[in-house]
Parts: structure tokens; sequence; C-alpha cells
């Protein structure tokens, strides 16, 4: 299924620049699969070698956070949107 | 006075104020928030306030659900998330391991809120790789529309 991908701003550079691109998949990992196949240099920013979802990296497929659905598994329909969002915190 | 660098953020008073105002509300656990702006100009034209999810007065962590929301206005509006800030209820305000770790994006500002004393002190930082460097803080009039 086409989908729209929405980067954050430190994975843009390895995209050309760009801040919405294409990707095809059926779920969440066949999509990040297909980023990294266009975009070589995303390759272990989202999912770590053992193929789970980065812990530091939040995925939401349209509204809903890929998390509390099925991970990895997640299905996605022709014309969602997929964004990918660092996870930000810190602390003194 | 000089300035060692020629690094700055730009930001409204208005702005400012709406920063320090939300880590106030928020004390005793810190605040947080995603600023969104202008990249090329280092410009922010507005403040979201975020959910510390982790609620702790020591640590925070951005809702995801309000980064999704502040990137989408951001997209919205030509402009992009281009920062945090957060408040540091006990300590000054200098980026601490935790958040030189955790620094996900070396192009992002750092602003950080110290509500230490009894006077707010707001300051922001770059860091790249680990290094931290001060950036001046350079008060604006309004925000001008981006274009």
């Amino acid at each position: 299924m086409p989908v729209q991908v929405r980067l954050p701003t430190l994975l843009r550079q390895a995209a050309d620049g760009k801040s919405t691109v294409g990707a095809d998949g059926d779920t969440i990992g066949e999509v990040l699969a297909d980023l990294q196949r266009s975009f070589p240099a995303m390759a272990g920013q989202m999912v770590t070698p053992d193929g789970t979802l980065h812990r530091f990296v939040n995925i939401y497929v349209n509204d809903d956070d890929v998390r509390f659905l099925e991970k990895l598994d997640t299905k996605v329909a022709d014309g969602d949107v997929v964004s990918i969002l660092p996870a930000v915190a810190g602390g003194a | 006075m000089s300035w060692p660098n020629d690094r700055r953020l730009h930001v409204t008073q208005q702005t400012l104020d709406s920063i320090v105002g939300h880590c106030l509300d928020a004390f005793p656990e810190e605040g947080c928030g995603l600023l969104v702006g202008d990249p090329a100009a280092a410009r922010v034209v507005s403040a979201h306030p975020a959910q510390n999810i982790a609620a702790s007065a020591r640590v925070y962590e951005v809702d995801p659900k309000d980064f999704l929301r502040a990137d989408r206005e951001a997209e919205a509006a030509g402009l992009e998330v281009i920062g945090v800030y957060h408040s540091h209820t006990h300590t000054d305000a200098y980026p601490s391991p935790t958040d030189i770790e955790r620094a996900v994006d070396p192009s992002w500002h750092y602003v950080i809120v110290s509500l230490r004393h009894e006077r707010p002190a707001t300051r922001s930082y770059r860091i790249v790789d680990g290094a931290i460097e001060e950036e001046l803080i350079e008060l604006t009039g309004m925000a001008e529309p981006i274009g």
C-alpha cells in the first residue's frame, strides 16, 4: 500500500532534504524497510538489529501510536500518513 | 557586552513569557514544550506546551501526541519544530547529562528555564555530538509573517 511518511528533521538529510516521502508496504515494518531501501542512510535509525522499534522513536499511523497497536506489525492502508517522531526527553 | 559567538535564538517577549509561564504552571514537575519557527532564521514563532509524560520534577518526556500536533501545525504554517524547552526545577539553566544524552537533533535549539531561584532564568543552547554551545536569546518585536 502506498503511504506518505512524514520525516523528522534529523532524517531529512538522508532523504535529500524532503520532509515527506512516499513508501510502500502492508505493515509499518514493511514501510520502514521500503524507506531504508530508498534511503540507505536511514538504516538502523528506526529499527534495532533484533527487529524491534527503536526505544527512542515514536511512530504514528494517522493519529495512532503503533506501540498501542501491533507495533511493527501494524497494518497500513492506502493513503495513510505515517509520522516518525523522535522521543524528546531529558531532565536535570 | 559582546557575545562569544554568532549564535542567536530570536523570540518575542510574549512567547518567552508564555514558555516561562507554562513552566511555572507545571511546577513542581518539569514543564516542557516544542518550539515552532523558522529554522533558517533561528526564529521562534510559537511555543507549544506539551504534557510531561514522565510527570517528574527531575526528568521530562514530551508526550508524542503533543509533538505530532505541533509538527502538523508547523507544517501547515510552512514552519518546522526547531527545538524544545523544559524547566529545571532544582538546578541552573544548563544542560544536564540527561539533556545531552537525549538531545535528539543537532539542528534544534534547547531552551532551559531554571526555577531554582525566585526569579526564573532562561537560556538557550545547541547540543551537537555531546558538545554544548550557548546561544544568545535575542528578544524581538512581534513575529512577522513568513514569506
